[in-house]
């Protein structure tokens, strides 16, 4: 079976029209007539249950957090993309779609991107009149600030707490739907499996976590939102909760899984300090807007900081190397994540590290405190050379624009910022990869639709600063409202859930809640000697070591041998205390531990498959001489979708070639 | 910081559901590194008690980064902990010293039911968001974002306010339960915002009403509230929001 983008036909720029004008639709009246299941709360399904609502659909949204006020989207920090071209700096909907493509490293779907890039504008427009308090100039206007891989300014934030703004203002249309009752909230409950009735998705499987009750839920189509699988890594900056299951058990039921490999290492997170880690936090890559990178030229002077025999201060100017402006004079600390990753395990390689692990590098913000200070003596006409004024005005500038970063870093490391480098280090941070779709955001199984981090579409090999927001919103408010109405008016209405066409209580219901059933009583049975969590972080070890920053065929080949090995050892093993008919935290963890145990093997072998470099996935065998990711696009300029194929068979591998109409593919440079 | 070790000796409220009665277990916390984040120290913990066949302690967290809002914990008797504007999840152990004893509770208010341990119930925050904490506007048809320039000094307000977070420190920490800061940062945020003009009075009644039928008690003024805020959100939210509940009874139709 072959994988049918259904990209409409024309110019890239009338594509979103022409869709548009094809699409049936439904007769408002009738809307209320049409059942929708929605699991997540985050940008991406929150704005889609409030939207569909808003038009009438009879909504039933998911989510595991006890509100859906508190999904991950709300940690996100920097900002949101858009192409209003505010600043009058040459920013345009082509130019993002433009950098996007190209921050992707050429492994994205033109038409998707470009559509992306026409809906970011009505995104801002939309959350400001919904009361969303983004940053403003002194003349009332909304302010920008830059993000990595771009050279125009067209990032909108909220202070450092963009996502938590975003989230709750779609939170708050939600709360508006769940209150008219177009929308309702099963809030502590996880989705456990999807139910595919004559090929197509009907309902959802899920057990409340308060309870233990497993229920079963039919609707029209159903509708994923559950964010990305970065956990698989066990540290990554992902909430605790965050996993693959929702998307991993709808592969299981038969749609594709594109580009599993395909994750992102975001270059500025504060270092791992012990084994007890539970989770890596991430200092936004705003930041790169002032701090500046570096690490001491001198091995000597990095091991004896290493030993603590010298401090950041102690290294003068002429010794510091501030390695990304001396490789990428353009872009400067402002490269995409994939290269200033790269380059910071680069250094630590090297030995250059700056922390007692030698895994971590400088981020300064020692010039910009000065260049803003100055500035603001300046305008105040004080004294532009006393430096205690430049200092204190000049940390009153960071800290207007960085403030909760600062604190967030300080009550985590104990140091503070202001008066010492940052130390960061790499870490796991979103996932590219994710269920295959079609240009109308629909999986491979008809009514099975995939929103925001849970779907591969936009990002390539690569998400660029301040788009995973901009995606979640579009997909949300302004694509499936539209795409949905097209698949729910071809059923006919002899087959609708509400007319009685079919109910919870047909056999493929069944079936599903007794499998689900069933692996609960196992993961209750086995009561061996190893936690879940224990699992867990040998996994993200494994995945982490050869499936990592840097991969190659030898390592590659090991993590598949040993995935399995710690798979079965795990259901021999694990201790699941206590019982599946209440809250139990532990049987939370292992029903996701044992997900990533599967998908972990997924990721692995399309790293292997996939013997290029491009974006963030890096294959040591194939790089420039520079040391930068060079692809192959002879061989691998497609979109590798993985089809399930049962547990004891190796999945089937489907290629979707991609087409470059509009950006020529080029080696990305940065320089 | 120089990394330390300590030994602890926690008390933490163990209560199998909601009907259940609960009570305090004492557990030993050994060898924590001053480095680990409070629930990190927890995890070891539960750790330890699931090797020996018992259940871990229950509580609620997510984001560990202190914005979801989903962690909690009574900490000697302070909600999220003795460190200011800070999340128990971003507490770290460099606050506590070898040979402490702790004392771990759930929020405890009549409107957040315990469900297991130390997670509570407080989906009556939803509730009260769902009666009218939103600007009605529906997707699509918004004028541009920059057609009505707001003050930055109205918007830096409006901000303020919009950083609460819903963990329900507040009403943990009043002595009467009162839910006056969650509900105050919520109406000051449109109050101050353009597009919040519209149902201005009609928000902060429905609010308020939903509020009350809720079970949270009354405000009388303790300031409990701004204290264990890990936003820091100002009581001139709760002055505020009073103004704007007589301003709009006053002036209902
Ligand atoms: C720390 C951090 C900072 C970031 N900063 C930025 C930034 O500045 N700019 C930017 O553009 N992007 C940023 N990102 C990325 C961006 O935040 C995410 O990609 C995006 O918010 C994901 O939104 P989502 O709606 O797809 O998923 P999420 O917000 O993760 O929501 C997932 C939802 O699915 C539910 N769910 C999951 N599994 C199940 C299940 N099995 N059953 C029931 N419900 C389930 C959850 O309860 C939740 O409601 C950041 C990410 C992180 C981690
Ligand atoms: S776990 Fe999210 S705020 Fe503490």
């Amino acid at each position: 079976m072959a994988l049918d983008s259904r990209v409409p036909s024309g110019p890239i720029e009338k594509k979103w029209d022409k869709r548009k004008f094809d699409m049936k639709l439904v007769n408002p009246a009738n809307k209320r007539l049409y059942k929708v299941i929605i699991v997540g709360s985050g940008l991406a399904g929150g704005s889609a249950a409030a939207t569909l609502a808003e038009l009438g659909y009879n909504v039933h949204c998911f989510c595991f957090q006890d509100s859906p006020r508190r999904a991950h989207s709300i940690a996100a920090q920097g900002g949101i993309n858009a192409a209003k071209n505010y600043q009058n700096d040459g920013d345009s909907v082509y130019r993002l779609f433009y950098d996007t493509v190209k921050g992707g490293d050429y492994r994205s779907r033109e038409a998707n991107v470009y559509r992306l890039s026409q809906v970011s504008v009505n995104i801002i427009d939309q959350c400001v009149a919904q009361g969303v308090p983004f940053a403003r100039e002194y003349g009332g206007h909304l302010d920008n600030r830059s993000f990595g891989g771009a050279q125009v300014s067209r990032t909108f934030y909220a202070r450092g707490q963009t996502g938590q703004q975003l989230l709750l203002g779609a939170y708050s249309a939600l709360a508006r739907q769940i209150n008219t009752g177009g929308v309702t909230m099963h809030t502590r409950t996880e989705m456990l499996d999807l139910v595919i009735k004559d090929g197509h998705a009907k309902g959802i499987i899920t057990r409340n976590l308060v309870t233990g009750k497993v229920e079963r839920h039919a609707a029209d189509c159903v509708i994923l939102a559950s964010g990305g699988y970065g956990n698989v890594f066990y540290l990554s900056t992902n909430a605790m909760g965050s996993n693959v299951t929702a998307t991993y058990r709808a592969y299981k039921k038969g749609a594709a899984f594109a580009n599993p490999c395909y994750t992102q290492i975001h270059p500025t997170c504060i270092p791992v300090t012990g084994t007890h880690q539970s989770k890596l936090t991430l200092m936004s890559e705003s930041l790169r807007n002032d701090g500046r990178v570096w690490v001491p030229k001198e091995k000597a002077d990095a091991e004896a900081i290493q030993q603590g025999k010298k401090k950041a201060k102690d290294i003068p100017p002429e010794a510091r190397d501030y390695y990304l402006e001396r490789k990428y004079p353009s872009f400067g600390n402002l490269v995409p994540r994939d290269v200033a990753s790269r380059n910071a395990k680069m250094m630590c390689d090297e030995g250059k590290g700056v922390n007692g692990t030698g895994l971590a590098v400088y981020l300064d913000f020692a010039d910009a405190i000065v260049r803003y200070g100055k500035a603001e003596a300046h305008k105040h006409g004080l004294d532009e050379d006393d430096k205690e004024t430049v200092q204190r005005l000049g940390k009153e500038v960071v800290s207007a624009k960085y403030g909760n970063l600062f604190q967030m870093y300080d009550k985590i490391t104990g140091e503070d910022p202001y008066e010492v480098p940052m130390k960061i280090f790499p870490a796991v941070h979103y996932t590219m990869g994710g269920l295959w779709v079609d240009y109308d955001l629909m999986s491979n199984v008809p009514g099975l639709f995939v929103l925001g981090e849970a779907n591969f579409s936009d990002h390539g090999a690569n998400r660029l600063g301040a788009s995973a927001l901009m995606q979640g919103l579009a997909d949300g408010y302004f694509v499936i409202p539209y795409t949905v109405g097209d698949y729910l008016a071809r059923i006919p209405s002899s087959e609708r859930y509400l007319k009685g066409a079919f109910s919870e209580d047909d056999g493929e219901f069944t079936a599903a809640e007794s499998v689900v059933n069933e692996r609960t009583k196992k993961l209750l049975s086995i009561k061996g000697k190893k936690t879940v969590d224990t699992f867990h972080r040998e996994l993200g070890h494994i995945m982490w070591e050869y499936c990592g920053m840097a991969r190659n065929e030898a390592g590659l080949q090991k993590a598949l041998e040993k995935i399995p090995a710690l798979r079965a050892e795990f259901w021999e093993n694990v201790n699941v205390p206590g019982d599946g008919d209440n809250l139990n935290v532990s049987l939370e963890k292992a029903g996701r531990v044992a997900d990533f145990l599967e998908f972990g093997e997924l990721m692995c072998k399309d790293a292997l498959e996939r013997r290029e470099s491009c974006g963030g996935h890096f294959r040591e065998e194939s790089q420039t001489e520079e040391g930068e990711a060079k692809r192959d696009d002879e061989q691998f300029s497609h979109v590798a979708a993985w089809m399930y194929e049962g547990d004891d068979k190796a999945p089937r591998l489907e290629k979707e070639p991609l087409e470059f109409e509009y950006v020529k593919l080029t080696q990305r440079s940065y320089k | 910081m120089a990394e330390r070790k300590m030994n602890l000796t926690l008390k933490v409220w163990r209560q199998k559901n909601k009907n259940a009665r609960g009570d305090f277990e004492t557990y030993a916390a050994k060898d924590i590194s001053s480095d680990m984040s409070f629930l990190e120290m927890l995890d070891v913990v539960n750790e330890g008690l699931i090797e020996g066949g018992k259940e871990p302690i229950a509580f609620d967290h997510d984001c560990r980064e202190g914005i979801c809002g989903m962690c909690s914990l009574v900490i000697n008797g302070q909600p999220h902990g003795p460190d200011d504007g800070t999340t128990t999840c971003q507490l770290h152990m460099r606050k506590f010293s070898d040979g402490d004893t702790i004392v771990i509770e759930p929020w405890r208010a009549k409107a957040f039911p315990v469900l297991k341990d130390l997670v509570t119930d407080r989906s009556a925050f939803d509730r009260i968001i769902q009666a009218g904490g939103y600007v009605s506007v529906n997707t699509g048809g918004a004028p541009d974002a920059n057609a009505v320039p707001i003050p930055k000094a109205e918007a830096d307000l409006a901000f303020d306010a919009a950083t609460c977070i819903g963990c329900g420190a507040c009403v943990a920490a009043c002595p009467n339960a009162a839910a006056m800061l969650f509900v105050g940062a919520k109406v000051s945020q449109f109050k101050h915002l353009p597009q919040g003009q519209p149902e201005r009075k009609s928000r902060v009644l429905n609010m308020i009403g939903r509020m009350d039928q809720e079970g949270f008690g009354n405000c009388t003024n303790h300031y409990e509230c701004e204290a264990s805020c890990p936003k820091e959100i100002p009581v001139r939210v709760i002055a505020e929001l009073n103004r704007e509940y007589t301003r709009a009874a006053l002036t209902k139709r």
